[in-house]
């Protein structure tokens, strides 16, 4: 623990804890935020990080535990008694009206009768000279690319005028180039005097931006790094004694950095024996056409080969989910050719290609992949619904649908209390196992995965990523769409690169730079469109 | 995350949800009387004596007969998450079907045929009705709570004109707008020994069938699987379009039959701006079943004898029949209650909305007190 210092210039937080029905997210957190500080956090998911930024942002209250703001105690009981504080947070996620400008986003907030452009351009001017990013006011927030959007997000955060800006995993969505410019910006808004608090589970991230580390554990503080100690410590000090605090023993070293990403993302599964091995699916000129209002997919011409992993690298929602609808067959394909096998499938639906071995692991794992409210068993054959022999002659067959269910919980080790119990009460990497037990089981022989291994906890995030290439090295074929581009290195043989619903490039991955090809292509292709 | 509960408690949770609301709104509605100068004692005595006793049973059934086709039918769309609220324009139509090609068709051909033509044809008319809404909602997702109230608005209108127009009584002595009566001897039989029509039987017969479909059959898990999430539905390769398409038909098709079972069994003529609205009035217990074809039975039974019953009663307590709607309405408000109160409990909330306990702690609570102790859940 650090010393408890809570003088001016210091937001301290003081046996912080806050419960929800079965699980302390914040047990007894106390730590100290210092102005002129980037303050990490880290932790997996489920550590508690988001539950102490919405305490901080004023949008939960805690049961028990002290906030002091210079010294004076200060609950923070609404967002606007944050805001008024000067606490400003950038989320995860965009809350940016993509049909708004930009200066009406940042204005969204404001209370007086008459909307006041001239001091809002004043106020945008004087931010962007602080984050050192030029910023469009006029241009419409949904045109911006992902980094810029960011940098509004930011600007929105300290619109009020900030003494601490909390930033929520900024870095997730980011090429490796866009990371650099946040981190720039960073040490700008430090160097002001401000307090920075950074989220993030990447080890390397929290070494180069941070001054100090505090890891959270289960909801509980279980380790601070001061900023004197920091500077001490070589980076590789610094991360062995990181790692001890997030995992404790229960891991080792060498997967709990990989997983952590303190080391540098590299390819980890086995060749797949290049050309020789037969075409599996194969896209030509394919294209979709109108479905609601994400990016449809043009001129899409890849080929997944037998035994091989491609990766889809791209920012969210440049028609990641409209490929792999076009493959699983829930969208038609409005131009193009499928071929699976050699065969063309454009105009099976989903149960024909999913009787050919073609799988969908979607990201939308409550809504989409799984019925929250029916018994696991049924979700784990929800696929082969009315096939026999767990339907005969339209009549459910329960023996034969609870012997199924109990041979896929018992292979992929899904923890539930029966097969009987309801999918939505299980958690999230549980969940993720049901579908992938569904999806691999009975003749599966191509794959799409959807980030399969988003917002899960890191033993689980180790165990679907042995479980895909495990799949592809006993023949399978893959087609993975991640926007975690360590992710997508460590497992693909080929990486390609989506932008706007279009095929950027396919990067080889072998050997080291694959990220910073991927990058390139990645931002080459942003800035094409949106120059 | 929310726990399991056990499954007697799960039971004792569903029948909980189910009475109580029942039992609540006929609580105010009796203080609802003594404000109105009755005894409500006298009115529930009155409900049970005109509902149940001598040969008031069989009213009962026989007013039954089309509530539990009308339940079936919304539960069959609703099970989808799909509101078809055209349920009166819809069950007039099939009334009218039987009301008005009955006369013509029974003196040309053999009963049994014409029977069975007038129900097939209500069922037809029912569904193609249907299809408007359906088509507009999987074409274009236009919300079927408006597009089915408009048709059934129309369905309304249509039946007037056909009554007070070409289904008119060809007696020239009935200047009244409504159709020829169909003759006794025509209509549905009666069980043996009473006045109770087989409309009944078939009622109950669907709703056994309705359950097996739901519970075992892979088309009541697709049902499921769509009603719970559109997109697992297609996930899983379940055509949207279809099963909107085909729930709308279905439940159009068995609302229009009660109205020709309730014409052929019960009511043998159909006037002009007659609308029993019988679609209203089962609705709570749709839901206060959990949309259980088997659990609608004795929930829509209950409403038939209080119905039923209650006329009489309201009327020998010197109240309007009016007051049964009333009823009806509090059942909703309470079962409204009772689920929000049943699903904070069962998260392990407070019962008060996010904050308020907070604020009011604040003000009147004790000073020690007002920050629950730590781990205790509050929100």
């Amino acid at each position: 623990m650090s010393s408890m210092a809570a003088g001016p210039g210091v937001i301290s937080l003081r046996e912080i804890t806050k419960a929800f029905p079965g699980v302390v997210a914040n047990d007894r957190i106390s730590l100290d935020i210092v102005s002129g500080q980037v303050h990490c956090l880290l932790g997996e998911n489920g550590a508690g990080k988001s539950t102490l930024i919405s305490i901080l942002a004023g949008m939960q209250q805690p049961d028990s535990g002290t906030i002091l703001v210079d010294g004076a105690p200060a609950p923070i009981n609404s967002p606007k008694a944050a805001v008024d504080l000067g606490i400003g947070v950038v989320h995860q996620h965009s809350t940016l009206v993509p049909a708004f400008t930009v200066l009406e986003n940042l204005m969204l907030g404001e209370t007086g009768l008459v909307r006041n452009e001239k001091r809002a351009v004043a106020r945008l001017e004087e931010l962007s000279e602080l984050l050192g990013a030029r910023i469009d006011p006029k241009a419409l927030a949904g045109d911006l690319g992902l980094g810029q959007q960011q940098q509004v997000e930011i600007a929105k955060a300290m619109w009020k005028g900030s003494r601490l800006l909390i930033l929520d995993e900024p870095t997730s969505m980011l090429t490796p180039q866009a990371i650099e410019k946040l981190a720039e910006s960073i040490a700008q808004i430090k160097a002001r005097g401000l307090a920075v608090v950074f989220i993030t589970h990447k080890l390397r991230e929290a070494y180069q931006i941070g001054d100090c580390v505090t890891i959270l554990r289960g909801g509980k503080n279980v380790g601070h790094i001061g900023a004197e100690q920091l500077a001490s410590l070589s980076e590789a000090q610094a991360h062995s004694a990181i790692l001890a605090a997030m995992f404790g023993e229960d891991i080792t070293t060498p997967d709990a950095a990989d997983l952590a990403g303190a080391t540098e993302a590299r390819r980890e599964v086995d060749d797949w024996g290049g050309g020789a091995k037969s075409v599996r699916l194969q896209l030509s000129g394919v294209a979709t056409h109108g479905h609601g209002h994400d990016t449809d997919i043009r001129n899409v011409s890849i080929s997944v080969h037998e035994g091989e992993i491609l990766g889809i690298a791209g920012i969210d929602g440049h028609g990641q989910s409209a490929l792999a609808e076009v493959v699983a067959g829930q969208r038609s394909a409005s131009a193009g050719s499928i071929r699976f096998d050699g065969e063309d499938i454009a105009r099976r639906g989903v149960r024909a290609r999913q009787k050919l071995g073609l799988r969908y692991v979607t990201d939308d794992r409550l809504y989409e992949g799984t019925v929250a409210g029916m018994s696991v068993a049924i979700n784990l054959v929800l696929k082969r619904i009315g096939q026999a022999p767990f339907w005969k002659l339209g009549q459910i067959n329960r023996k034969a649908v609870d012997a199924e269910a109990d041979r896929l919980i018992g292979e992929y080790a899904i923890k539930t209390p029966s097969s009987a119990t309801r999918a939505g009460t299980l958690s999230g990497g549980n969940i993720q196992k049901v579908l992938l037990a569904r999806e691999l089981t009975d003749g599966a022989r191509f794959v799409v995965v959807n980030k399969p291994t988003y917002g899960l906890d890191l033993k689980t995030v180790k165990l679907v990523r042995q479980i895909l290439t495990e799949f592809a090295s006993s023949g399978g074929s893959v087609l993975l769409l991640s926007t975690d581009l360590d992710e997508l290195v460590e497992l693909s043989h080929r990486i390609a690169v989506i932008s706007d619903g279009e095929i950027a490039g396919i990067v080889q991955n072998d050997g080291r730079g694959t990220a910073e090809r991927v990058g390139q292509l990645m931002t080459g292709a942003i800035e094409g469109t949106h120059a | 995350m929310i726990e399991e509960l056990p499954r007697f408690r799960r039971i004792a949770d569903g029948l909980v949800r189910s009475i109580l609301p029942v039992v609540l709104a006929l609580v105010v509605a009796g203080l609802i009387i003594v404000a109105m100068g009755s005894n409500p004692l006298d009115f529930y005595a009155g409900v049970w004596k005109y509902g149940l006793t001598g040969s008031n049973w069989q009213d009962s059934l026989r007013l039954m007969a089309p509530l539990m086709i009308i339940a079936l039918g919304l539960i069959v769309s609703f099970r989808g998450q799909l509101w078809n609220l055209g349920y009166n324009g819809t069950y007039l139509l099939g009334s009218v079907v039987a009301s008005g090609f009955g006369p013509v068709l029974y003196p040309v051909l053999p009963g049994w045929i014409v029977t069975a033509i007038l129900i097939v044809g209500s069922l037809l008319v029912g569904a193609i009705w249907a299809i408007v809404p359906a088509v507009l909602k999987a074409r274009f997702g236009t919300n079927e709570i408006i597009t089915s109230l408009v048709m059934s608005f129309i369905a309304i209108g249509v039946v007037n004109l056909l009554i007070k127009g070409p289904m008119h009584d060809t007696n020239p002595k009935v200047t009244a707008p409504q159709t020829a009566t169909i003759p006794r001897e025509d209509l549905l039989p009666f069980l043996a020994g009473t006045r109770v029509h087989v409309g009944i039987v078939i009622a109950i017969v669907l709703a056994l069938v309705a359950q097996f479909v739901v519970s075992r059959t892979s088309f009541g898990v697709r049902l499921d699987v769509f009603g719970a999430s559109p997109k697992a539905a297609q996930h899983v390769g379940i055509s949207r379009s279809w099963m909107i398409i085909l729930l709308f038909c279905v439940s159009g098709a068995l609302i229009a039959l009660a109205g020709s079972v309730d014409v052929l069994g019960n009511v043998t003529y159909q006037r002009a701006n007659w609308n029993p609205a019988y679609g209203d009035a089962v609705m709570p217990f749709v839901f206060l079943a959990r949309l259980s074809p088997l659990a609608a039975i004795p929930l829509v039974g209950f409403y038939s004898v209080f119905a039923n019953g209650g006329i009489n009663a309201a009327r020998s307590v010197g109240l309007n029949s009016d007051f049964l709607l009333v009823v009806v309405g509090l059942i909703l408000v309470f079962m409204t209650i009772t689920e929000y109160v049943g699903n904070k409990r069962r998260l392990g909330q407070s019962y008060l909305p996010v904050g308020m306990k907070q604020s009011v702690m604040a003000i009147f609570g004790p000073r020690s007190s007002a920050r629950p102790a730590s781990g205790k859940v509050t929100t």
